[in-house]
């Protein structure tokens, strides 16, 4: 078959970062190419090799010319309208002024633009700048596609046009390359690239890797405790994952492990059966780093809280920014014990309503209430009980570890010996003892997150206050992040959390779908999906049901 | 190699963003109306109303006439007192800049044809303000003597200091000094701040990545910051001649096809030191830390501007030899005060040409089409 690009024995390094390992590959025509891999894995800066972006420091590298490149943040200029972004990659690429008319009609009504010409970039949504970025690099109609993390930051819907618009380039021919750190899409691929630590793991179909794991992927349905459930198959030895998915629990089994009876799983009444194996399953099978048991959460952390009534409150919440409305009237409980998820495509208005709820940002009406006070007239006793994590890393990064960890555990009041033990604690069952010393600016992207969430519970909150705590951590750091958040839920300390990975959301008891300010939906995930259920779709996943009801939403709003 | 096609597309683009961009007028546009106006009609060198206390121990009609003299100056206000302490507790909370004490025989020595001595007590902390009271006060009283003496209808035997004429002249012409100066400092703030903080928004928005994937050259790229913001520059240029010309008066003896040209050369400089700071910055902030401390002061410190390299420190005064803005500060305090001399210009002018080149090729060297 034909290759447009061409990898052979490609490495590069940055400092000690050894980016990109060895990769020896090649991106076929007409065919979409997953570079599949966590954050860090390398994708980004094999990307740039391919587009002649960054020199190999070894190995080869030869792609095509006729190349259309979207780097992560689109490469638009905000200050310039739709047609003008277009006419100005036209005129770069030497696209022939006769041919511009032509090409740039079909491009606006193959992106869904044709309208917008006017329009600012800088004004677009997420989705609609993804879909101009996609038009520039493809203006010179490039025969090979590199899009860099195209999906990040756009909502499922503009997320499944822009699969749909890239398979329907790949069948007239055009090489795509798409680099993702979203399993699903994985999926959606013809090929995929599998990187990890700049490592070549896989090269191959999507389906092949996942069929290797037939007959290992299970789901246990039919419980009670979906928590304890999985608890209990993390502990067994012929379980290599166990994973929450709404009302059940999924299962993926070592190889050659014999299935689990139902009461070897802590709950007797439950079928287990078989399910059909994703990709997700042999990526976490073929990463294998998995280490020994996670050492327990110290006592202070981890120990029983009091059950009862919501312990955090939104009534009628609204906030105003001039005449724009980011939070309208959106209202929710969280009960201790209880798993919230705040669901919604970026903008949707979830940090926002997460800030008044935190006392970081007063409503505009509305009442935010937690632990029955009211944060905005702040009170010092009701912080003592939260614990927060923010989005952006907000730790000292000019501080080691332990002197991060020894700062938030003073500023919560913790002395002596008591202060100590928790931070030698938190070391432990973070696994960040051998980084100890490291400045916490140093540390790569996962274990930043560890150290913010253990800054974040050290002090045995009540309730946590957690803002897309696995943006940018692998799939492995991401399971290891939902058994603590899990072991603290079982404690029964209330957790409020915001997403945008939809199967992340089906770790929680109840979800809330954020969408232009308005929470329109509310429920267990169970109750979300079976709201979209159709006898076209009998089945649908959460994805399925979060764009039904935004596509609902759109529709209320034009009529 | 330079395709105009795709070097207009760049230039065009830039024009856009500077007109839908508030912030690069601001910079380009405001920013030096506001330092003409502030430097021009707030700071002089020259000090008029000066809070100053006469300290009259005894009065009598001889130092009455001397406290009017002081009185009708238009640089001083005047309080009389008559005794020491108040003048000097009013000096060191800075009520007063500076106190005049006439002699408990002041009258006496006068009448003698003696010397009519006082003395002059200064706030040292403002050193220029002091120097400036310590000379009005001197020709004050130098005047006052001469009226004394011919009143008296005898030649005094002070001897008038001539130099405290020169602060006067000085202070008439202060602002014709000052404005050429500022020109020049408007200018690195286009050319260099400007270009620089420009260049880092691409790489912090991720438009200049795209931009390397094109199939744009280097030299390109760099025409196509050059460009726009040379013209951006000149209109500047000529805004800053017009407010000075009209607004402040400032004489214009040199002919404007020189002044073109000198200002193109500088610009041309400035804008390549910006291109060169975004090689090495890639953020805003970053951009405009090293733009200030490369570029802004050095123009605003060892130009002349304000303070005359002649009178620093020699290894500083040897630093400012690399400094673009002192050479074209030169040229323009000549073309606009002293005219086409030829000697001063074409040196300078040279000085200027070399600085450009020497940055253009270093920039053009220095800038790859790679992420590295």
């Amino acid at each position: 078959m034909d290759a447009l690009v061409r990898l052979d024995d490609v490495r590069k390094s940055f400092g000690a970062t050894r980016a990109v390992d060895g990769v020896c590959a090649s991106v076929p025509v007409g065919r979409v190419t997953g570079l599949v891999g966590a954050d860090g894995a390398g994708k980004t800066t094999l990307l740039r090799l391919m587009a002649g972006l960054l020199a190999p420091d070894g190995g080869t590298v030869s792609a095509s010319d006729a190349l259309g490149y979207m780097p992560q943040r689109f490469g638009l200029y905000e200050d310039l309208t739709v047609a003008e972004n277009l006419s100005l990659y036209a005129d770069l690429r030497g696209l022939a002024p006769a041919e511009q008319g032509d090409t740039f009609a079909r491009l606006l009504s193959f992106s869904g633009l044709a309208g917008f010409e006017t329009r600012l970039a800088g004004k677009l949504s997420g989705g609609m700048k993804q879909k101009l970025g996609l038009a520039c690099a493809l203006v010179a109609t490039p025969r090979l596609l590199l899009l860099d993390e195209p999906s990040v930051g756009v909502d499922p819907v503009s997320r499944r046009e822009l699969w749909r618009m890239v398979h329907e380039l790949a069948d007239q021919g055009v090489a795509v390359v798409w680099s993702t750190a979203y399993l699903d899409e994985a999926e959606r691929c013809h090929s995929v690239l599998l990187l990890d630590q700049g490592r070549l793991i896989y090269d191959g179909p999507p389906k092949d890797l996942t069929q290797r794991m037939r007959g290992r992927s299970f789901a246990v349905r039919g419980i009670m405790d979906r928590r304890v459930v999985q608890a209990a198959a993390r502990r067994h030895v012929g379980v290599a994952d166990a994973l929450i998915q709404g009302a059940a629990v999924r299962l993926v089994l070592a190889e050659g492990a014999a299935v689990p009876a139902a009461a070897e799983l802590g709950a007797p009444q439950a079928v287990v059966e078989p399910v059909a194996p994703r990709f997700e399953d042999a990526f976490i099978a073929l990463l294998d780093r998995h280490g020994g048991p996670v050492p327990a959460l110290p006592e202070i952390v981890h120990h029983p809280r009091p059950r009862g009534g919501a312990v955090v409150e939104a009534r009628d919440l609204v906030r105003r920014f001039g005449d724009f409305t980011a939070v309208d009237h959106v209202g929710f409980d969280v009960a201790p014990g209880e798993i919230f998820g705040l669901l919604g495509p970026n903008g949707a208005g979830k940090s926002t309503t997460f800030r008044m709820l935190c006392g970081l940002m007063e409503p505009s009406s509305g009442v935010a209430r937690v632990a029955g006070i009211d944060l905005a007239s702040a009170a010092p006793e009701a912080k003592q009980r939260l614990g927060y994590m923010s989005q952006k890393f907000s730790l000292y990064p000019d501080l080691s570890v332990r002197q991060n960890l020894d700062f938030f555990a003073g500023v919560y009041g913790l002395s002596g010996a008591r202060r100590k033990a928790v931070c030698g604690a938190m070391l432990d069952v973070f696994a960040l003892g051998p980084m100890a010393d490291t400045n916490a600016g140093q540390l790569p992207l996962g274990f930043k997150q560890r150290l913010a969430l253990a800054a974040a519970i050290l002090h045995g909150p009540d309730i946590l206050f957690l803002d897309e705590p696995t943006s940018g951590v692998d799939p492995l750091v991401r399971r290891e992040f939902w058994g603590h958040i899990n072991t603290l839920a079982g404690d029964g300390v209330a957790v409020l959390v915001t997403t945008h990975f939809l199967d992340e959301a089906e770790y929680c008891d109840r979800i809330g779908i954020v969408y232009r300010g308005r929470l329109i939906a509310v429920g267990s995930p169970e109750e979300i999906k079976a709201s979209a259920r159709n006898p076209e779709q009998p089945d649908p996943t959460l994805e399925d049901a979060f764009i039904a009801l935004v596509e609902a939403c759109d529709r209320e709003e034009r009529s | 190699m330079i395709r105009l096609r795709r070097l207009w597309a760049l230039v065009r683009k830039e024009m856009v963003q500077i007109v839908r961009d508030p912030s690069s007028i601001v910079i380009a546009l405001v920013l030096p109306v506001v330092l003409l106006l502030l430097f021009g009609y707030g700071v002089s060198l020259d000090a008029r109303h000066v809070a100053v206390a006469v300290v009259v121990p005894e009065p009598t009609q001889r130092t009455a006439s001397l406290v009017t003299a002081f009185a009708n100056s238009p640089y001083f206000e005047v309080e009389e007192l008559r005794d020491r302490r108040p003048a000097e507790d009013g000096l060191v909370s800075g009520r007063y800049r500076g106190v005049v004490v006439v002699a408990d025989d002041f009258d006496a020595q006068a009448s003698r044809g003696l010397d009519a001595p006082i003395q002059v007590l200064l706030d040292g902390t403002d050193a220029n303000t002091a120097r400036l009271v310590k000379g009005y006060a001197e020709g004050v009283w130098a005047k006052w003597l001469g009226y004394e003496a011919r009143d008296r209808g005898a030649a005094l035997a002070v001897p008038v200091n001539a130099e405290t004429r020169v602060w006067f002249n000085e202070a008439l012409e202060s602002r014709n000094f000052l404005v050429p100066g500022l020109i020049a400092i408007n200018m690195t703030l286009v050319g260099t701040i400007l270009t620089a903080l420009v260049v880092a928004r691409e790489w912090e928005r991720g438009t200049m990545e795209a931009m390397i994937a094109t199939p744009v050259g280097r030299l390109e790229l760099l025409a196509g910051k050059v460009i726009p913001y040379f013209v951006l520059g000149m209109g500047g240029m000529a805004l800053s001649v017009a407010i000075a010309l009209i607004l402040f008066q400032v004489p214009m003896r040199g002919s404007f096809w020189v002044l073109t040209v000198v200002s193109a050369l500088f610009l041309v400089g400035a804008l390549n030191l910006g291109l060169l700071i975004s090689t090495v910055a890639k953020n805003q902030f970053v951009a405009g830390q090293i733009a200030i401390v490369a570029a802004f002061l050095p123009a605003f410190m060892l130009s002349g501007f304000v303070f005359e390299p002649s009178s620093m420190p020699l290894w500083i005064e040897a630093l400012s030899h690399i400094v673009a803005a002192r050479y074209f500060v030169t040229c323009l305090q000549t073309i606009f005060m002293a005219g086409d001399v030829w000697s001063v210009i074409l040196p300078n002018a040279g000085a200027l040409l070399l600085i450009a080149l020497v940055l253009a090729l270093v920039t053009l060297k220095r800038t790859r089409k790679s992420l590295e």
